[in-house]
């Protein structure tokens, strides 16, 4: 059983502006994914002299993901957006009295949501991937994002850093690269690798609707008539998984059917650099 | 308020009988088995009731029982005593839905040099006997398959991997601390080698288990010390654990007919109503044979920790496959393996169940939980297509 203090139970019991807003003044900031375990959706209504008026959300996540998206909606209403930007996650996580050490995440995910509400205002590439490049797979966190999490929490070890970005918590393959990052930062090795940004089209969730709305409005209505389906499984990156079922099963056309029809359709409608692999 | 306790693979509740019985230890019988005098020997008679008890349970003779302090401590010997044993041989079978004293136990000795097979499960979360049957090799030194899965309850064909593994002359160990005193047993009819079972799964306190050792299967010791337990288990017995464990022994077999009948049918009636009142959701290893307490249930779009909280507010206790739940970041290595779609694996529950439960138990989650789903779903960012697409629009 986790320590909650009683501000996250009361977020959590109770949460505070949880919904959406519409409307030509409303913003949206998109964070996480499904197969992450915990996604965040946060609106911001903001008015000519950029001022937050309103700000709501929708969480996908456990109870801490859950309570740090309400107290966040309750600190940047009223804030200017300079204001707003100024809002860390050690911010949300004092607003709630502490999060446990390895819920700090649910609070860096608040922080990287209304950093992509505000972007979304500035009118600036709705979105970009996260910059740097990709050292955790499992949870899809770049260099970049864990030298910020390192830095503005003073990190000072591979638990902290998972504790805080995720990064590592899978399959364990990134903690030497994750070592070596910590290390930059506190003994001032400064001799940062070159950032390449990755261009990508889509947030994480956007491209999860995308994909599960092809595979569910296409796809499995095709695989059905011959008495095959198809279950998505994971999105990691632009590696779409999936697992085929029925007579799909062992059928010797199964794998022509994955690349010229799923992968096919998934790039038609999604996005060209898709790949689909079976489970 | 009482609680009411579905989570009954994860501990239970002592029963009044046990504590009954173990009261005395903690009173006036606090002798040392070892000792030379009338208090000891008393503790010593205690002792071997016990272990009559626990080997009338399993089917086998008294000298085949060891007692340990847990689960863990009988995986960890048997699998240790089974390689000691056979130095030459470096290659280890078991599965990828093993509990973590089995699974990190190969993990380790992976690390010093051994090959360890991992046999993979179906979407039902079943066993394939052929996997085993080719995975068996010259140099393989033991089979290590559990007997019923702690989350799916999915309940494995041991009898036809037993003779697979037999057939090849290779020693067999199975954790079974999910199965005693939910399925018949029995340890004739089942020549494994080494077999685990744990105490407070089954209604005694916590620290107290045992290890079923067949007659002439070659042992080494893992915990060394004294000669308690015929040299095999250095450490003076845990005898007022012992005794709790007899006696529970005792009530779970005289349970047996019951957890078969009216627990199982609690379990379907919770799952049938789940099932019905509540869209987007799917049970885990519903087309195996399962345990008749257990429940494995997955709701899509929402997380497990969240749902337990709120029905924690109706002191409504079960358990979750969620990350969020257990400190790591990646959902249940069980429903992994079963290829549960990450959609899925997130917001699974655990319900199971136990002879102590009721009706009325059942009643109250088939009240609160389905209210519980539909409010976390919305304010889930995710959902049915046909409830508006208004999340995709660009931005």
């Amino acid at each position: 059983m986790w320590e909650y203090t009683d501000k996250v139970r009361e977020h959590f019991l109770n949460p505070k502006n949880s919904g959406t807003i519409e409307g030509d003044d409303t913003v949206v900031g998109e964070v996480g994914s499904l197969s992450c375990g915990d996604a965040l959706r946060l609106f911001l209504k903001i008015n000519d002299e950029g001022v937050i008026e309103d700000a709501k959300f929708q969480t996908f996540g456990c109870a801490s993901a859950i309570a740090s998206s309400s107290v966040l909606t309750e600190i940047v209403k009223g804030m200017t957006v300079e204001e707003a930007e100024k809002v860390s996650n050690q911010d949300i996580a004092d607003a709630l009295g502490g999060l446990p050490k390895e819920k700090m995440h649910c609070s860096v995910m608040g922080q990287e949501a209304l950093e992509d509400a505000i972007r979304c205002y500035r009118g600036e590439e709705a979105a970009p991937a996260p910059e740097g490049e990709i050292v955790c797979k499992c949870f899809g966190v770049t260099d970049v994002q864990i030298r910020r999490a390192v830095i503005d929490n003073k990190l000072t070890t591979l638990e902290e850093v998972t504790n805080f970005t995720k990064a590592g918590g899978g399959c364990e393959d990134c903690h030497e690269r994750i070592g070596e990052l910590i290390d930059e930062i506190r003994f001032g090795v400064t001799e940062l690798k070159p950032i390449i940004a990755e261009p990508v089209k889509f947030t994480n969730i956007k491209r999860f609707q995308l994909v599960s709305q092809t595979i569910d409005e296409e796809i499995r209505p095709a695989l059905h008539k011959d008495g095959g389906d198809i279950e998505l499984i994971d999105i990691e990156g632009s590696v779409v998984i999936v697992s085929l079922r029925g007579a799909c099963v062992g059928c010797p056309s199964s794998g022509v059917t994955l690349k010229d029809f799923v992968e096919r359709r998934l790039k038609e409608t999604v996005e060209e650099a898709i790949t689909v692999r079976e489970a | 308020m009482r609680p009411v306790y579905l989570d009954n693979n994860a501990t239970t509740m002592v029963a009044p009988e046990v504590k009954e019985a173990i009261i005395p230890l903690l009173e006036d019988e606090y002798g040392n088995p070892s000792s030379m005098h009338g208090l000891g020997g008393r503790s010593g008679k205690y002792l071997s009731e016990a272990r009559e008890k626990v080997a009338a349970g399993l089917g086998c003779d008294p000298s085949e029982i060891i007692f340990t302090s847990c689960g863990t401590e009988g995986d960890n010997t048997a699998i240790h005593s089974a390689i000691e044993s056979q130095p030459t041989k470096k290659h280890i079978i078991t599965t990828r839905v093993e509990h973590p004293a089995v699974l990190n136990v190969a993990k380790h000795l992976e690390r010093k040099g051994y090959e360890i097979t991992l046999l993979g499960v179906d979407s039902e979360g079943r066993m394939n006997p052929d996997h085993l049957r080719e995975a068996i090799r010259p140099d393989t030194a033991l089979v290590s398959v559990m007997y019923a899965n702690n989350e799916s309850g999915v309940i494995s064909p041991l009898e036809e991997m037993v003779e697979i593994t037999k057939e090849r002359g290779v020693l067999f160990h199975t954790d079974a601390v999910q199965a005693v005193g939910k399925i018949p047993l029995d340890l004739k009819k089942l020549p494994v080698d080494y077999l685990v079972l744990s105490g407070h799964k089954i209604h005694a306190p916590k620290g107290v288990g045992a290890l079923y050792l067949r007659r002439n299967t070659p042992f080494r010791p893992f915990m060394l010390g004294g000669h308690q337990e015929l040299g095999r288990r250095g450490g003076t017995e845990n005898i007022p654990g012992i005794v709790g464990l007899g006696v529970a022994m005792d009530l779970a077999i005289s349970h047996i007919d019951e957890e078969n009948t009216r627990v199982r049918a609690m379990r379907d009636r919770l799952e049938k109503g789940l099932m019905a009142a509540i869209p987007d959701a799917m049970i885990n290893g519903v087309e195996a044979a399962r345990l008749p307490n257990t429940l494995s249930i997955s709701f899509k779009y929402i997380e497990g920790e969240a749902m337990l909280l709120l029905l924690d507010q109706f002191k409504i206790c079960a358990s979750s496959g969620s990350a969020c739940t257990s400190g790591s970041l990646e959902p249940s290595h069980v429903l992994r393996a079963m290829g549960v779609p990450f959609t899925y694996a997130h917001g699974s529950l655990r319900f199971s169940l136990s002879v102590y439960n009721t009706d009325e138990d059942i009643d109250l989650v088939l009240k609160q939980l389905p209210p519980i789903i539909s409010r976390l779903r919305e304010f889930s960012p995710f959902r049915r297509g046909d409830e508006g697409l208004d999340w995709v629009d660009d931005h």
